[in-house]
């Protein structure tokens, strides 16, 4: 174990967690906003590259191509807002059912191949893993800051709206919206939509950074997500009241993530027993908020 | 104006836990009207208020307010006409928002919500002075995330936010029920103050006799889904908790339920 491999590792664990912050703050926005635990993610984490990759691959301009990923995703939103409002399944399962219907209609994308290459030297790209150790505009740690900072602008300016009030007034107490003649419903499926939008940016950003987009490549990223959200609130949770700085500690969270997983895999873990290990870390940090409240409350009664 | 005709309701029909919660009921309340409801557990006072405000379609009858005939409406278009609050004080408010955000969100009740911001500058000083007319000391906590509150600040809060938007027609469902005698008494002399400031046509559901007698220009009382005493003008105001539980007797052939309901 040599510790320098581990230093040298650093610039793209960060890239990768800043990237996977963009996805975190997607599932902050459905988990904690809106308190729907939406599934649908682990679909969209890869729907995104696939209609990035596919679409640069055939001649469109970049940021056509990310646009068109972020609406990609926002229609998969919709998808699991419709079955959750309109055919009344729970959230959770309607999640489950966008993402397994996600895994075909990404395949079809990608022209029913597992993967698809995007190669930098070819395409003009926005993030690289090629660039990670460069001091210059390109390098995708400094690019994903701006696009975090943009990201986390355009999300403080719309949930402070009335529109984005209403929002988070149904994820707060849904009968007092309606009582307030909020449309939850509507609510939900805006949510959902947004929350989506911006998984499906991460997602282009990743198959980009990677250099190729890979069916599979969600699977398991809604942990990723939470562990992200989870890290910001244990660690950050006192000190980052305000929504903006709530965003920054989760996009952080994420880059922690990954610079722990990177240390991990350093120690000499098996690569395979990755999401174990990510599951377990995640079931535990859950339990802790649970742990802890159960504690106080016996210390009450005592 | 609100006219209720031939309400019914009945939950789990057709199983063993059969309910006929609303038996034909109806209703006209003309505008400035303050009634207050009285009746047992499982009367049908709270249900009503949920029929009027549309929390589940009902089965039979229609609610018609000020000359809209709202019957097929879903709850938060309903919201238009009516102001709510409920018995707990947790329903009423969103927790996770502050004082100003929550009145923000009332004072839009019924109208289209864009991208404007959530609240204006302006408003913030029309807030200021409206909460402080509560003596809560809520002036100074504009920013104050509404679950920090006690239980009676957040139930004078949601009467504001209630009537904020002035209803046509306000509900208020046992709303000090949950409070301490202190706070509830408070809570319920402001709600009689914005009522009458206001001229709001008002349903009061209350377990408290000596309320129900005190406050509004009418009383009704309800049994077994049904309206089964209707008290107003000077006879409503001569009443006393005896006339009532004789009067509820008499109506119902049966003994009130001292238990159920509290007779001072």
């Amino acid at each position: 174990m040599n510790i320098a491999s581990l230093i040298s590792a650093l610039p793209g664990a960060t890239a990768q967690g800043l990237i996977w912050g963009i996805m975190a703050i997607g599932v902050y926005i459905t988990y904690k906003v809106l308190d729907i635990a939406d599934l649908t993610v682990d679909g969209t984490m890869a729907t995104g590259g696939a209609v990035c990759v596919m679409m640069m691959i055939n001649g469109a301009n970049l940021w056509v191509a990310l646009i068109c990923a972020v609406i990609a995703g926002a229609i998969a939103g919709l998808v699991t807002g419709l079955f959750h409002t309109a055919m009344g399944i729970p959230a959770i399962l309607a999640g489950i059912l966008t993402q397994l219907s996600l895994y075909s209609i990404n395949l079809a994308i990608m022209g029913f191949k597992a993967n698809q290459g995007i190669n930098v030297t070819k395409y003009h790209l926005l993030v690289s893993a090629r660039n990670v150790k460069h001091i210059a505009a390109n390098n995708p740690i400094f690019v994903m800051v701006i696009v975090t900072a943009l990201l986390i602008g355009f999300l403080y300016w719309f949930f402070g709206t009335e529109l984005g009030a209403a929002l988070r007034a149904t994820g707060s107490n849904e009968k007092m919206a309606r009582a307030q003649g909020i449309n939850v419903n509507v609510g939900k499926i805006i949510g959902l939509m947004i929350s989506n939008g911006i998984v499906a940016l991460a997602s282009a950003l990743y198959a980009q950074y990677q250099g190729a987009v890979d069916v599979n490549m969600g699977r398991g990223g809604i942990v990723i997500g939470l562990a992200a959200v989870i890290i910001s609130a244990v660690l950050f949770g006192k000190i980052f009241q305000n929504f903006a700085l709530q965003l920054v500690g989760v996009s952080l969270g994420a880059v922690i993530y990954y610079i722990v997983i990177q240390f991990v895999l350093w120690l000499g873990l098996n690569t395979n027993l990755l999401k174990l290990l990510q599951a377990l870390v995640v079931a535990v940090f859950l339990a802790i908020p649970y742990w802890k409240a159960k504690m106080t409350k016996g210390a009450k009664h005592a | 104006m609100l006219e209720l005709t031939n309400i019914r309701k009945t939950f789990n029909a057709n199983t063993i836990n059969e309910k006929i919660a609303l038996n034909g009921v109806s209703l006209h309340l003309e505008d400035g009207d303050f009634v207050t409801m009285i009746g047992g557990n499982g009367a049908g006072k709270s249900t009503l208020l949920n029929a009027i405000a549309g929390v589940w379609p009902i089965d039979e009858g229609s609610v018609v307010i000020d000359g809209e005939d709202v019957t097929k409406l879903s709850e938060h278009k309903r919201a238009n006409f009516l102001g709510r609050v409920f018995q707990d004080p947790m329903f009423g408010t969103a927790a996770t928002m502050q004082i100003i955000e929550n009145l923000a969100i009332a004072k839009r009740r019924g109208e289209f919500r864009g991208l404007k911001a959530s609240v204006t500058k302006a408003e913030k000083e029309e807030y200021r002075e409206l909460l402080a007319t509560l003596g809560l000391g809520l002036e100074n906590r504009l920013t104050a995330k509404v679950g920090l509150l006690s239980g009676g600040q957040r139930q004078a809060l949601t009467l504001l936010m209630a009537t904020l938007k002035k209803p046509k027609l306000l509900l208020l469902d046992e709303h000090t029920a949950a409070l301490d005698p202190r706070t509830a008494h408070k809570v319920l002399t402001l709600s009689d103050q914005i009522i009458r400031e206001n001229n709001l046509m008002t349903m009061m559901v209350t377990h408290n006799m000596k309320d129900a007698i005190a406050y509004g220009n009418r009383l009704i009382m309800m049994h077994e889904g049904k309206i089964i005493l209707d008290i107003k003008g000077e006879e409503k105001k001569n009443l006393t908790v005896r006339d009532l539980m004789d009067q509820f007797a008499k109506a119902s052939g049966d003994e009130l339920n001292s238990d159920k309901i509290l007779l001072s």
